[in-house]
């Protein structure tokens, strides 16, 4: 019963097409630091958000705004997909070093 | 500073795995081999979170760059129909359980109780908040922090977190008996429906549900999610401050198949009970 609800749920929602254009956007850790801290994206778009972490070791790319939380390792790269988006602020931050690594996407 | 950041980090994921232990503790209230079932739950998600974090890079490049919302998604929703397949079990046999601990006061046996779908539900719940904390001290590790400063970090932080944990099984076991499997039910099902939820957002980030992923709304000025409170009925509820449509529908969709679900397992229970298969209950 269960099952077959979960199972009837994953059909009906729509399964992934081509994405080649969706808009790509690299944001880079270096010293536990994300560059651009704060970077415009076009809002009412999907975009793909490229996290290239520098640093040797792991961060997690998290926002509870932009309801998103992904983990790059030391000398690796993800890719986030987000929005479409109302105009607006989305503050991000890298939960394993919150201290330094804070950001902003700026929807516009 | 490496203390306070590992026991911060260490509490926030040890928090929300221990609120998860908390009510299957008590949901199982009564069964005599919880602990071992429980017990091995735990042990299971922790070899299995260190596994996790030392294949993190593999698992990320994994389904071209998307294995972690898949690995995510795929072991949050295993979680929810553990659930389901525990709660529906319960509506059918609760009452038994409710009226044999009443009546005899001691410990039920769990019988044909479906304990290996709670202890998987423990396990995935270590396991996903566990490899966060051991990725984030392979780094401090890496970084040259202190071993004794972040062993001192780590142990406050996991003592702060079950505090929580236990704090919400003493709670819950305070529920009069009469209504303790209810409520022990339908924390599981808003627990499992917290977790579609969560499983909906993960699969939109890797780009698999493209539809409906807009906030609906955003409540982040009424109860931030950063909070203690937001954190806990994040876990509990599944609390989102900013959810999207596609998030919304299988929260309400979880809710839905598992409430009808236990209803129809109950009528359907009810009626042979009443017949000759068991003597009637004196009240």
């Amino acid at each position: 019963m269960l099952r077959v609800g979960l199972m009837a749920l994953l059909a009906v929602a729509p399964m992934a097409a081509g994405a080649a254009d969706v808009p790509e956007f690299t944001l880079t850790i270096q010293d536990h630091r994300f560059s651009p801290a704060e970077m415009t994206i076009p809002a009412d778009t999907k975009v793909k958000l490229i996290v290239v972490n520098k640093d040797a070791t792991a961060e997690e790319f998290e926002s509870h705004e932009l309801n998103r939380e992904k983990v790059v390792t030391g000398n690796a790269s993800i890719n986030v997909y987000i929005g479409p988006l109302k105009a607006g602020r989305y503050p991000y931050f890298g939960d394993f070093h919150q201290d330094t690594a804070q950001g902003t996407l700026i929807a516009r | 500073m490496a203390v306070l950041a590992t026991l911060l980090l260490v509490f926030r994921e040890v928090l929300e795995a221990a609120l998860v232990v908390g009510i299957v503790a008590s949901a199982t209230r009564g069964v005599a081999s919880r602990a071992r079932w429980i017990g091995s739950g735990i042990a299971l998600g922790i070899a299995g979170a260190v596994m996790v974090a030392t294949f993190a890079g593999w698992i990320a490049d994994a389904l071209s760059g998307s294995g972690q919302e898949w690995f995510n998604a795929t072991g949050l929703l295993a979680a929810v129909a553990m659930i389901g397949w525990h709660v529906v079990w319960m509506s059918k046999h609760g009452r038994e359980l409710a009226t044999q601990m009443q009546s005899v006061g001691r410990d039920v046996t769990s019988g044909a109780r479906p304990m290996t779908a709670l202890m998987a539900v423990v396990a995935i719940a270590v396991l996903r908040e566990g490899s966060e904390i051991v990725l984030f001290g392979y780094g401090l590790l890496a970084g040259g922090s202190s071993v004794p400063a972040l062993m001192l970090g780590a142990l406050l932080g996991l003592v702060a977190g079950v505090a929580l944990g236990v704090l919400i099984y003493f709670g819950l076991l305070k529920i009069p008996v009469r209504h303790f499997f209810g409520a022990t039910n339908t924390l599981l099902v808003l627990l499992a429906a917290g977790m579609a939820a969560s499983a909906a957002g993960f699969l939109a980030q890797a780009d698999v549900l493209q539809r409906w992923t807009q906030p609906l709304w955003n409540s982040g000025w009424l109860l931030s999610e950063d909070s203690l409170a937001g954190r806990t009925l994040h876990v509990l509820i599944g609390y989102t401050a900013q959810p999207s449509g596609m998030q919304l529908l299988f929260y309400v969709a979880t809710l839905v198949l598992l409430m009808v679900g236990m209803r129809l397992v109950s009528a359907a229970a009810a009626k042979p009970s009443r017949s000759a298969l068991q003597p009637p209950v004196a009240t």
